[in-house]
C-alpha cells in the first residue's frame, strides 16, 4: 500500500453547504473502503507563520512561505495500492469538493 | 550484413517488447527490465556469431536478462542488506510466452495518462518499440541528453507515483485504450507530416514503427474496433507515401497523385480491415470512420471516380462524434466536389481556424476555383506562412505562383 497526499486547490474560498455535504459523503466512502488516513481543511495563508529554528534563536516571519494566488485550502491523505486507484479517488474527491486537487505520492519506506 | 546480424536485428524487432514486459512483471521494475534486456541483447551480439543462434532466441534472451537481473539485485542486496528485493526473486522463471499480455501491461504503463504526452511517446518507442534513446532523440529532433532525461524522469515517476504495471480497470479501459491509440497516431503523424521544417517531409522510419506498434496493440486487443480502425487508417495512408512527395520534394495533393505508385498490398490489407469492421455491425469510432474515408479514396483508380457523396456521408457521421472545426473543414473539402466551391467556401469561412495553415490552404484553393485570384493569393500567403512542413510549403508556393495576375 502506498499513501498519497491529495491537496485541494483554492478555486474558490469557502466550501458551500452543498460542497460540504458532498465532501462528507466522500469521506464516509473513503473510510468504509479503507482508503482513509487523514483529512483537514486549512486556514487562509494569511494566518501562516514561517519559522526558521535552525539557528540559536528561532526567527518568525508573518505570512506564507510562497506568496501566490494559488494555494492549498485543504488536503486528504489516502491509502491506495497504486496510482490507478489513487487517481479514481482523486477524481471523486475533486468532484465532491468542486475543486481541482493535486495528487502526490508520499515517500514510502 | 551477416546472417547472424540479420537474425539479431529481426529478433530484436520481434522479441524486445516481450523480453522487457516479462522482466518488468517478474522484477516489478521497468528501469531494471529495460537495462537488463539491453544487456541481454548485447550479450547475444557477442556470443551468437561464435556459438550460433539458440533454438528459441526469445526464451534465451529472457533467461539471460533475468539471470543478469538476479546477479545485479544480489549484489545490491549484499551491499544494502535489503531483503525486499530478495523476496521478489523467489520462484523459478516462467517459460516464455505463458502470459502473453505482459506486453499489453507494458503498453498501458507507457501510455499512462498521468505521464506527459511527450513522455508517453518516448517511453512507448523505447520500451515497446525497442528504439534506442539516440534513435528517438533523432526522430523528434531533441538533444540526446534531453531525450534521455525525459525517459528517465518518466520512469522515475512511474516508480514514485506507483503507476501500476497492469491492465486498467474495466470502467477505465475505453478511455485508456483511446489514450494508447492517440500515442500511436501521434507517432504516425509525426512521421507522415513531420512538423519540423529542418527534416525530410515524410519519415518512413516513424510511420513504419507506428504501424508495427499498432499491429501489436491490435493483436493484443483483438476485440477493439478502434485499434483495427487505426491500423487500417495507417495502412491506407502509408500506401500513398511514395506518391505523396514529388521528386523535387513537393507535396502532391491527393487528386494529383500517381495512383499507380500506391502500394496495392497495403491498400488490400486496409480495405479488408475496413470491410471487417463494417461487417461487425458495431457503431464505428473516429479511427474507423477515418479509415473508411481513406478506403473510399483508395478505391478510386482515378480521382474522378471518387465517390464524394460517400465521403461526405462519412464526414457527417464523424461530425456527430467530433464536431470540431477541423473535421468540418475536411467535410467542406468533400462538399466542394459535390455542391461546388461557392457552397464549400461559405462553410469554410464560418470556421474559427485562423491559426491553422490547412484552413488558409483550403480557402486559397476554393477562391482559386472561383476565379477570385487576389483573395486566393492572400490566402496562399497566409497558408505558406503557417505551414511547418517543407514539402507542403513548396506545394503551396507553386500553387500561388500559378495564379493568374491580380
Amino acid at each position: 500500500m502506498a499513501q498519497y497526499l491529495m491537496s485541494v486547490l483554492n478555486e474558490s474560498a469557502v466550501a458551500t453547504e452543498e460542497e460540504q455535504a458532498a465532501i462528507d459523503v466522500f469521506n464516509e466512502r473513503l473510510q468504509a473502503d479503507g482508503h482513509w488516513v487523514f483529512a483537514a481543511g486549512l486556514a487562509s495563508p494569511g494566518a501562516a507563520t514561517v519559522v526558521d529554528g535552525r539557528d540559536a534563536e528561532p526567527v518568525f516571519t508573518d505570512g506564507p512561505y510562497l506568496e501566490s494566488k494559488e494555494h492549498i485550502i485543504g488536503f486528504w491523505i489516502i491509502e491506495a495500492p497504486h496510482l490507478d486507484v489513487a487517481l479514481r479517488l482523486a477524481a471523486a474527491g475533486s468532484k465532491s469538493c468542486n475543486r481541482r486537487v493535486e495528487l502526490r505520492p508520499i515517500l514510502g519506506e | 550484413m551477416t546472417h547472424v546480424d540479420e537474425v539479431i536485428t529481426r529478433v530484436h524487432r520481434e522479441e524486445w517488447a516481450r523480453v522487457v514486459a516479462t522482466l518488468a512483471r517478474r522484477l516489478g521494475d521497468l528501469d531494471v527490465a529495460e537495462e537488463m534486456a539491453a544487456e541481454a541483447f548485447a550479450t547475444a551480439v557477442e556470443r551468437w556469431p561464435a556459438e550460433g543462434v539458440p533454438p528459441n532466441p526469445g526464451a534465451w534472451l529472457t533467461t539471460t536478462a533475468h539471470r543478469k537481473a538476479i546477479d545485479r539485485l544480489r549484489r545490491e542486496v549484499r551491499r544494502e542488506e535489503k531483503h525486499r528485493e530478495a523476496l521478489m526473486l523467489s520462484g523459478t522463471p516462467e517459460p516464455l510466452g505463458v502470459v502473453d499480455d505482459d506486453r499489453l501491461r507494458l503498453v498501458f504503463t507507457c501510455c499512462h495518462p498521468a505521464l506527459a504526452m511527450e513522455a508517453r511517446i518516448a517511453l512507448t518507442l523505447r520500451m515497446v518499440g525497442g528504439l534506442t534513446v539516440p534513435e528517438i532523440a533523432r526522430a523528434f529532433l531533441v538533444e540526446e541528453t534531453a531525450m534521455g532525461q525525459r525517459i528517465t524522469r518518466a520512469k522515475a515517476k512511474i516508480k514514485a507515483a506507483r503507476i501500476p504495471y497492469g491492465v486498467p480497470f474495466r470502467e477505465d479501459l475505453p478511455a485508456r485504450v483511446t489514450g494508447v491509440l492517440t500515442v500511436l497516431y501521434l507517432i504516425f503523424n509525426e512521421g507522415y507530416l513531420a512538423s519540423d521544417p529542418g527534416r525530410e517531409p515524410v519519415r518512413g522510419d516513424l510511420t513504419a514503427e507506428a504501424i508495427r506498434l499498432t499491429r501489436l496493440v491490435r493483436a493484443l486487443l483483438p476485440a477493439d474496433g478502434e485499434a483495427a480502425g487505426l491500423l487500417a487508417l495507417m495502412l491506407l495512408t502509408e500506401a500513398r507515401r511514395a506518391a505523396r512527395v514529388s521528386a523535387s520534394g513537393e507535396l502532391v495533393a491527393l487528386g494529383e497523385q500517381d495512383r499507380g505508385a500506391w502500394d496495392r498490398e497495403l491498400i488490400a490489407e486496409g480495405h479488408a480491415l475496413v470491410r471487417a469492421r463494417l461487417a461487425s455491425g458495431e457503431a464505428p469510432g473516429r479511427y474507423q470512420i477515418l479509415a473508411a474515408i481513406n478506403a473510399v479514396h483508395t478505391d478510386a483508380r482515378d480521382v474522378r471516380d471518387t465517390d464524394w457523396s460517400q465521403v461526405v456521408a462519412l464526414y457527417d457521421h464523424l461530425v456527430r462524434l467530433d464536431p470540431s472545426p477541423i473535421v468540418r473543414l475536411n467535410r467542406a473539402i468533400a462538399v466542394a466536389e459535390i455542391d461546388g466551391p461557392q457552397v464549400a467556401l461559405a462553410q469554410v469561412d464560418a470556421l474559427p481556424l485562423e491559426g491553422y495553415h490547412a484552413f488558409h490552404a483550403t480557402r486559397a484553393d476554393l477562391l482559386r476555383r472561383l476565379g477570385r485570384s487576389a483573395e486566393s493569393r492572400a490566402a496562399y500567403d497566409r497558408a505558406i506562412a503557417q505551414a511547418a512542413n517543407t514539402a507542403e510549403a513548396a506545394y503551396l508556393v507553386r500553387r500561388r505562383d500559378q495564379l493568374a495576375g491580380p
